[in-house]
């Protein structure tokens, strides 16, 4: 299983920033190994953020994207004490969701 | 990894080609450079991968490290890694944090020397629990002052062990640590070297390991950058836990000793 994310997610008069970092290999499918074989492509596809319930965010990643992705936005809403969660899907199906209160 | 690295490197040169070539302005930029990428440290993931891995009961003897005793006394990490490398009674050794940890994960877990040490570096698609642990080890001690006095006559051998290994020139190309990192404002291509005999150099540099190597995708610990460089000084490689890398870790932390730990850092 994919390892956690870390979420930090603050509000700010009526605005709630969210920083994720995701823990994940992005291998593009470009890279060789020391043999020279081509490592295959494992990438994150999708990333959701949930407010309470409420989607805020839906963002399509790719192979341009680094390994161990950062991600930080900001949306209306949001208060202290409400849930936050992010969840993301990779290339083989894999997911992961993890969830905070926003502070 | 490559072609990540080439991606890496050309936002470093975008943000450089505007300005001046002049040594002042890049480095000020590679100082921007590191200030964004600070918000978002990966090494942050492995800190919390590593908390967790130290306190699962594993091994053979399916116990957690939670009763390791890094210098500090049985479970006491804040602000051990700062005061480290140091003399441990029960082992009659100078030991680093690896090494420390290393003890731990074979006396507590019951782990052989082998398989503790088997993944002590990462390789894509390989994990290292030595550089997770490391890495929140390192973390309990952000915001403590590097203090390494080298007191004990077992810590001031060593000390003068490093100090020697650290100005002896040797090898194919005739180097030492001394002739790249001895002097200030000194670089190799972009990257400061710093001056390592200073307790300015020293504790820019040793309070910001463990760090994540952007051009890696990796934390690297102290040993593994210690290794490094004496493979870029062209002597032959020493084994992980050497005495000899412990030696320049207990001079330079007594350097470096009264700098604030700012640890994961983040490198390029
Ligand atoms: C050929 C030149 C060279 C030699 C010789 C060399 N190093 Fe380095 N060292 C480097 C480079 C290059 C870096 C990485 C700088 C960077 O990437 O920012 C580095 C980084 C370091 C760092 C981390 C500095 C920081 O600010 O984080 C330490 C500590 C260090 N070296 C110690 C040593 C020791 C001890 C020796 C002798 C065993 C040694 N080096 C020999 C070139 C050298």
């Amino acid at each position: 299983m994919a390892d956690p994310m870390k979420i930090r997610a603050s509000a700010k008069e009526g605005v709630t920033e969210v920083k994720v970092l995701m823990s994940h290999e992005m291998e593009t499918g470009q890279r060789k190994d020391s043999s020279g074989n081509l490592v295959p492509a494992h990438f994150i596809t999708e990333v959701t953020a949930e407010h309470n319930g409420k989607q805020v965010l839906a963002a399509q990643f790719g192979t341009a994207i680094s390994k161990n992705p950062y991600l930080a936005f900001k949306f209306k809403g949001g208060a202290k004490g409400d849930k936050l969660a992010v969840s993301w899907v990779d290339s083989k199906g894999d997911k992961r969701s993890d969830e905070v209160l926003i502070g | 990894m490559r072609t990540r690295l080439h991606a890496l490197v050309a936002t470093v040169a975008l943000g450089i080609g505007g300005t001046a070539v002049a040594q002042g302005s890049t480095m000020d930029e590679i100082a921007k450079y590191r200030e964004m990428l600070a918000d978002g440290n990966p090494a942050e993931l492995l800190e919390m991968k590593g908390e967790a891995l130290w306190k699962k009961p594993r091994g053979p003897r399916s116990a957690s490290l939670e009763q390791c005793d890094m210098g500090l006394g049985p479970g006491k990490l804040e602000g051990a890694y700062a005061q480290l490398p140091r003399y441990f009674a029960d082992t009659k050794k100078v030991m680093d944090a690896e090494s420390r940890l290393v003890h731990c994960m074979m006396t507590l877990q019951g782990f052989s020397e082998t398989e503790a040490t088997k993944n002590w570096f990462s390789k894509p698609g390989q994990d290292s629990d030595i550089e997770a642990l490391i890495t929140y080890i390192g973390g309990q001690s952000n915001g403590a002052k590097i203090n390494v006095p080298a007191r004990h006559p077992e810590e001031a051998r060593m000390a003068k062990v490093g100090e020697y290994i650290f100005y002896r020139r040797s090898g194919p190309q005739d180097f030492s640590c001394a002739i790249c990192h001895g002097q200030e404002g000194k670089r190799i291509r972009l990257q400061d070297l710093g001056k390592l005999t200073s307790q300015a150099g020293a504790g820019a540099a040793m309070s910001t390991w463990p760090s994540y190597r952007v051009s890696q995708g990796a934390v690297w610990t102290m040993q593994r950058r210690l290794i490094d460089c004496m493979r870029q000084a062209r002597w032959p490689e020493p084994s992980y836990l050497a005495d000899s890398i412990i030696a320049l870790e207990v001079f330079l932390q007594k350097t470096a000793s009264g700098t604030v730990m700012q640890t994961p850092g983040i490198k390029r």
